[in-house]
């Protein structure tokens, strides 16, 4: 099973640039969006067939705090003029959205929120996605950023052959 | 595979705390929705009452009420059962101020009730009670519980209310799902809970059955739906082959009452071969509740079902989309013991569950 991370701080950009470069909508979104989008690259970067439109494919995002850093942002705006831009990253599955719409994934996308980084728990959930009889892979993310600079990302390509 | 029942079911809603009241309510063409001046804007909206509850956060309150209501319906021991918590902002009213983390607030309300399992929210924007829902199912068939309360609730605030208006998504009247003058949707609060249980013979089937559930995304846009219906007309795909068309008595839409969203619906209504098929909205009953509509709006659909009727579409008059869909404007007989809830959201989600009445309840 592949599995990629991204530390904690790390200059999102330059990855972006390294991996990706030619998706101008990523500077448009939130921390938690960047996140998810760059450990995707990470993990299917290099797939064959990569942008075929696939119905088969989830995108299950985790986190333990959501998208709280961006409802912050919003807040601030909210003071001046709330910002239509920033309150469309107020949502903890939009990072799911975005993954989908970069790698025309047409499946199910679904986004959970957890006290702590239980990987028990996000097995089972993972391994309960793939009841759905479309589903043949997923991308999983366990994206969590309370800042803008500090955050956990780790990401996982799991394919139905992998489960026991 | 492991039958899925629906054995306990409560709401909270400003028109009653009962779905039997609740239902006749809306049968009687009653509506939660008023107009609130406290922003810069006009907006109708369908508010609970603060009082009458304890504790901190009226969102954990009202949440853990619905959630201990369902569970006496059901008669079950909750302290073995699975929790899923189906929200998209908790208490976002307190950021800055308080505690808004969704898991505190599901593991606040799962202890309260008694749960020992590690509690769930699944937060998939508007779809979330639909997805709650899936998720409980798949927990239950997994066999990781025999129970699994599945509590959706949803308050409205400055920071979400702000958010639709800067969106220019609001109606500044009460919403017109499907109709020709549809302008803008309405924001609801409600908490609405159910207690999934598997089942193990045929004879437990004879009441409320979770025969499917599909999620599946437009890969469009995060904030408008797909013009096609893509995602919402997979979603029905994936589920409708689970039913006999004859035995579907209706569709019960999302039907915010947007351009957008209604137009899509009845794309992907059409591609689904549903045209003939009665469809109805109850967001002119009370407002769109975000975290709890799914749960909210499948439970009002089961007791429309037990009485042999589809709930009127509140709100609509002409219909205002491309396909020719078969609004129910009022109330109406219906045949079948079937039916199925939808809904869209943003992050481009959409998601369907079918459900199916047994012989008797």
């Amino acid at each position: 099973m592949k599995q990629v991370s991204i530390p904690s701080g790390a200059n999102l950009t330059a990855l972006y640039r390294e991996l990706a470069g030619d998706y101008p909508k990523f500077f448009k979104m939130d921390t938690l969006s960047k996140l998810g989008f760059l450990l995707t690259e990470m993990l299917v970067g290099e797939e064959a067939d990569r942008f075929r439109p696939r119905e088969d494919r989830a995108v299950l995002v985790f986190s333990r705090e959501g998208c709280v850093a961006n409802d912050r942002h919003y807040q601030d705006s909210m003071a001046d003029f709330p910002s239509p831009g920033l309150f469309v990253y107020t949502l903890p599955n939009i990072v799911s959205g975005e993954i989908a719409i970069r790698n025309k994934y047409a499946g199910e996308t679904s986004a959970y929120v957890l006290e702590e980084y239980d990987q028990k728990l996000v097995d089972a959930l993972v391994c309960q996605a793939f009841q759905d009889p479309v589903t043949t892979s997923a991308i999983v993310i366990w994206a969590d950023c309370p800042r803008d600079d500090a955050w956990e990302a780790l990401g996982w390509l799991v394919k139905k052959e992998d489960l026991g | 595979m492991t039958g899925v029942g629906i054995i306990g079911r409560s709401v909270v809603t400003p028109l009653g705390d009962t779905p039997e009241g609740v239902f006749q309510a809306a049968r009687k063409g009653c509506s939660a929705l008023k107009p609130y001046t406290d922003t810069s804007e006009v907006y109708w909206a369908s508010r609970l009452e603060r009082k009458g509850f304890g504790g901190d956060s009226f969102f954990e309150a009202v949440a853990l009420e619905a959630a201990r209501k369902a569970v006496a319906d059901a008669g079950i021991d909750p302290s073995g059962a699975g929790f899923i918590l189906s929200t998209i902002k908790g208490d976002i009213e307190k950021l800055g101020s308080g505690d808004v983390s969704l898991a505190a607030s599901a593991a606040h309300i799962a202890r309260a009730l008694g749960v020992q399992a590690a509690p769930v929210v699944v937060s998939n924007a508007c779809i979330s009670g639909v997805a709650a829902v899936v998720q409980g199912m798949r927990m239950i068939r997994d066999g990781a519980f025999r129970h699994v309360i599945v509590v959706g609730a949803e308050l409205q605030s400055r920071f979400i209310v702000t958010g639709f208006q800067a969106l220019k998504a609001l109606s500044q009247e009460p919403c017109r799902p499907f109709d020709a003058a549809r302008d803008g949707l309405n924001l609801g609060e409600a908490a609405a809970a159910m207690v999934l249980t598997a089942l193990d013979t045929p004879e437990e089937s004879a009441g409320w059955e979770l025969l499917s559930g599909a999620i599946r995304n437009d890969a469009n846009h995060i904030s408008g739906p797909s013009r096609t219906g893509e995602g919402s007309y997979n979603a029905l795909r994936a589920v409708l082959p689970f039913v006999r068309k004859e035995d579907l008595a209706f569709v019960n839409v999302h039907g915010t009452a947007t351009r957008y969203n209604d137009e899509m619906e009845a794309i992907a209504l059409d591609r689904a071969g549903l045209l003939d098929v009665p469809i109805n909205s109850l967001k002119g009953v009370f407002g769109h509740t975000m975290g709890a509509a799914g749960i909210l709006e499948s439970i009002l659909s089961m007791e429309a079902l037990e009485a042999g009727i589809v709930l009127p579409t509140r709100g609509f008059h002409e219909l205002g989309v491309s396909a020719p869909v078969k609004v129910s404007a009022c109330e109406q007989a219906v045949r079948g013991n079937a039916f199925v809830k939808l809904l869209s959201g943003f992050g481009g989600v959409n998601g369907a569950l079918l459900f199916r009445k047994g012989g008797a309840r």
